[in-house]
């Protein structure tokens, strides 16, 4: 198949932003707290990068303060959460709108700016391996970045004891406040450190992938990002291969219509939201299957003692 | 913090957001009107009393996307702002951006018809049957629509030709491909983009016969990130010059990205692409505005009519052709532009094949309005078939 490194290449560029913001509401959802604002974030963090690297002209710069941004806007979202303990779904959808909204009108200079020139990255030798190198090996070094915090991400959740703590919060932060862990801070912790996630993910987008600005330029990509920890059963390695094979379908598609394929364009644009909907079906058939997995404090609000 | 304190906190901090947002509802909109005091046209005895000082008509604009999109609807933007000028007192504008092709759109449209809106332009297909809808309840009011095809006394259809520049950008693209693959990045298979696929497939096989071109479709309006995806994967595929139907500038962006060039759509988009920008095929609505203004200034404003205008009239035209085109072929695009104004030329003349083989046209055969409007197949040297069949 010709192309195939390239299908390749791009797969991997469109999943990038896809497993970091994964990585982030894994975190949030490991210690129980159910984030739908991933959206929001991620577009607030868009505009924040995108303004940031307009000014400065630097990337990298663009990516760290889309990462405060994230983190502010999670820490709104966590003390109404945590303290005031009001219901994450609605507070999550509140926040996707809130950001939708606020990012929209704080970005209307910005519609009309451009960025400057990208750099081409690729790695020195192994980039000019025959196949390998062009569809793995010549990539933005976001893309490798993702694949390390997932390796990171993993060693915390599994080999440390901050991480252990984390993941009892997630199944019974009760017992948790028993044992004298402070339940609300460590949830606030993770709910910024998702935030943070969420908010590289938003700026990568803007500032690396699509480098422009106009709202709504997520489209839906929170969402994803929110479906795909629930088809990654809450584990990391998972989220990065689901994040992939996302961004695999939705560059197959065009891959398809550029060779003539004769299957309606429209159909192909489903694609990847199809092969998302059916795998999920296919992890729910078995329900305690999706119980054992869930963190089980997910989504429910802590009461210390009160 | 106990039960009773943290309610009545959570009370207080409810009553101040609630005031919080009522003070910003008041003091900013969306929409670019003026203070509402201004006068409503609908407050007669003013208006009949003293016919030289008449209210100002005022010009409502819906918008698909951002006003600064700098595509589609940037250019409708820049056209309301032309005419602002030019009438000065006379009209009051305002627009409403990023309406969505869907029962919101009539909510828009009725919206802007209760608050005295005399003119009312929908700047995309999708508004036809919103607007349909919304026109007979309001008989005073005048409704535009563009590229629709359907009409009402009130309600009249205004579109471009924008096949005309289609063709003649196809012509330096296939100039300036060095692979033989030209490709396009479609938005929505509605006859008009398929029609600007042809004319460009067109043009470029007028200089090399060769010319294949590939086409993908994201399926929407605008969506930069999309976008982004289709123009990579029509590069990946071997196209080097790509055209879009869509109305962002990240196709334009992607193909500075990768080396390879692109064309503006349009509005000019050259300055987001220094090296990959050949030319821009823009729309300029400043003309047809201006006379429908004038028509309802002074009266003479009909509907039930389908007004389409290209070359000739000043709506379409192709700017900004970068250096790296050869002189002789920006002579070329100067000369067919030239014959398409004065009518000598038609970008859909026969013979013409369809890419399955059927004939179109015969020899001699020129398309007529009827055929252009529903449109609904490849010509041959383009890769594929329509989505949503082939159904005449």
């Amino acid at each position: 198949m010709d192309g195939l490194e390239l299908l390749i290449a791009a797969s991997l560029n469109a999943g990038t932003a896809l497993a970091i913001a994964g990585i982030g509401l894994l975190i949030n959802e490991r210690a129980g707290i159910l984030n739908l604002g991933a959206e929001g974030m991620m577009l607030v963090a868009a505009i924040a990068g995108f303004a940031t690297a307009v000014h400065t002209g630097s990337p990298w710069l663009a990516f760290v303060v889309g990462m405060l941004a994230g983190a502010a806007l999670s820490a709104c979202f966590g003390v109404l959460v945590i303290w005031l303990n009001t219901n994450q779904v609605a507070t999550g959808l509140a926040l996707s709108i809130f950001g939708g909204g606020f990012s929209a009108f704080v970005g209307i200079p910005y519609v009309q700016e451009k960025l400057g020139e990208q750099t081409q990255f690729q790695i020195p030798l192994l980039a000019d391996i025959p196949f390998f190198g062009p569809a793995l090996f010549r990539q933005h070094p976001m893309v490798y970045i993702a694949i390390a915090l997932v390796a990171a991400l993993a060693w915390f959740l599994y080999c440390t004891r901050a991480g252990l703590v984390l993941r009892a919060i997630g199944e019974s932060p009760e017992s948790a406040h028993a044992l004298g862990y402070p339940v609300r801070r460590i949830r606030l912790m993770a709910v910024l450190a998702g935030g943070a996630m969420c908010g590289l993910a938003g700026a990568y987008i803007s500032v690396i992938y699509t480098p422009l600005w106009v709202e709504g330029m997520i489209a839906g990509k929170g969402w994803i990002a929110l479906a795909l920890t629930t088809f990654a059963t809450w584990r990391p390695a998972r989220v990065l291969l689901g994040a992939y094979l996302f961004g695999g379908v939705t560059m197959l598609q065009f891959y398809l219509q550029g060779r003539g394929v004769h299957v309606p364009s429209q159909f192909l644009s489903m694609l990847p939201y199809l092969s998302t909907v059916v795998v999920l079906v296919l992890i729910s058939r078995n329900a305690a299957w999706i119980r054992a997995n869930m963190p089980a404090s997910l989504g429910k609000s802590f009461f210390p003692g009160s | 913090m106990t039960l009773n304190t943290k309610r009545s906190l959570l009370t207080r901090a409810g009553w101040t957001v609630l005031a919080a947002a009522a003070v910003l509802a008041g003091c900013g909109k969306k929409e670019e009107t003026p203070a509402p005091a201004a006068s409503a046209p609908a407050s007669a005895p003013v208006a009949a009393a003293a016919p030289a000082s008449a209210p100002p008509l005022k010009v409502a604009f819906a918008y698909l996307g951002p006003a600064g999109d700098h595509g589609w609807t940037y250019a409708h933007d820049e056209a309301r702002k032309a005419v602002e000028k030019e009438y000065g007192d006379k009209i009051q504008t305002s627009f409403v951006e990023n309406v969505p092709e869907s029962a919101d759109a009539e909510r828009v449209f009725r919206d802007m018809a209760t608050q005295g809106n005399t003119l009312i332009f929908g700047t995309s297909f999708g508004y036809m049957e919103p607007m349909l809808k919304v026109a007979p309840d309001f008989k005073d009011a005048k409704f535009e629509h563009a590229t629709g095809f359907k009409q009402l006394d009130n309600l009249r259809s205004y579109d471009s030709r924008s096949y005309m520049t289609a063709y003649l950008v196809g012509i330096i693209a296939g100039k300036m491909s060095k692979t033989g693959v030209v490709g396009v990045v479609g938005s929505i298979p509605v006859p008009e983009v398929i029609r600007n696929i042809d004319a460009y497939t067109l043009g470029a096989q007028s200089v090399n016969p060769k010319i294949k071109t590939k086409v993908v479709w994201v399926n929407s309006w605008f969506d930069p990130p999309k976008e982004t995806e289709a123009a990579q994967s029509l590069i990946n595929g071997g196209a080097d010059v790509l055209l879009q139907n869509t109305d962002s500038t990240a196709v334009l962006q992607t193909a500075e990205k990768n080396k390879k060039w692109a064309f503006g759509w349009d509005s000019d988009m050259s300055k987001f692409a220094p090296n990959a920008h050949l030319a821009s095929a823009v729309i300029n609505w400043a003309p047809y505005y201006s006379k429908a203004i004038k028509e309802a200034l002074d009266g003479s404003w009909k509907g039930n009519t389908a007004t389409w205008w290209g070359i000739k009239e000043g709506a379409n035209d192709v700017v900004a052709i970068s250096d790296q085109v050869p002189q002789d072929v920006k002579d070329l695009v100067a000369k067919t532009k030239a014959s398409m104004a004065d009518g000598s030329f038609n970008v859909f003349h026969g013979p013409l094949l369809d890419n399955a083989g059927k004939e179109i046209l015969k020899k001699d055969e020129v398309a007529d309005d009827k055929l252009l409007g529903g449109l609904n197949f490849y010509v041959k040297g383009v890769d594929g078939k329509v989505p949503g069949g082939d159904k005449k």
